[in-house]
């Protein structure tokens, strides 16, 4: 399954309240 | 909820969260407050190991006992060998403790550690218990 990455950090927090789900986040400095 | 943070792309996002360290990985519950990170490279067993240790975390710190529990099982049983599982192993009993108010886990659980994972930091926290 391909996991669906947002780059919005609001929008994410915001449906994470919504759906009362965690937030997981991915810092990354690696070469795209 | 799934977040990338880039440094390049989302430089902000490291000054919000407080991240100074790549590879990061922060776990946030609903409500916004962090429960969990992990920081630097880890073989992909280990990684997934922590990632349900964070979830299991974030279960109990909102007092979600049962939810915790299973989590915290769940780790044992998938990854009984890794850096996670004493972690899982205390923190499971403790979850059923606060589930039950039957303390008698917490009585069990240096003698299992001690079979288990002797050398563990958790091994020690249990001493108290016995």
């Amino acid at each position: 399954m391909k996991v669906q990455w947002s780059t919005d950090a609001d929008g994410a927090l915001a449906e994470a309240k919504e759906q009362k789900k965690p937030v997981l986040i991915d810092f990354s400095a690696a070469p795209a | 909820m799934p977040l990338e943070a880039h440094i390049k792309e989302h430089p902000v996002y490291f000054h919000r969260f407080d991240a100074l360290w790549t590879p990061s990985v922060i776990i946030l519950d609903w409500k916004g407050n962090e429960r969990f990170r992990m920081e630097g490279y880890l073989p992909k067993d280990e990684f997934r190991a922590q990632l349900e240790l964070g979830l299991a975390r974030v279960a109990f710190m909102n007092k979600n006992w049962a939810e915790a529990e299973r989590r915290y099982a769940a780790v044992l049983d998938r990854y009984p060998d890794s850096k996670a599982a004493p972690d899982a192993l205390y923190w499971k009993g403790v979850s059923h403790y606060k589930a039950t108010n039957d303390h008698t886990i917490l009585g069990e659980l240096p003698g299992i550690f001690q079979e288990k994972y002797p050398d563990s930091i958790w091994a020690q926290k249990t001493i108290a218990w016995t």
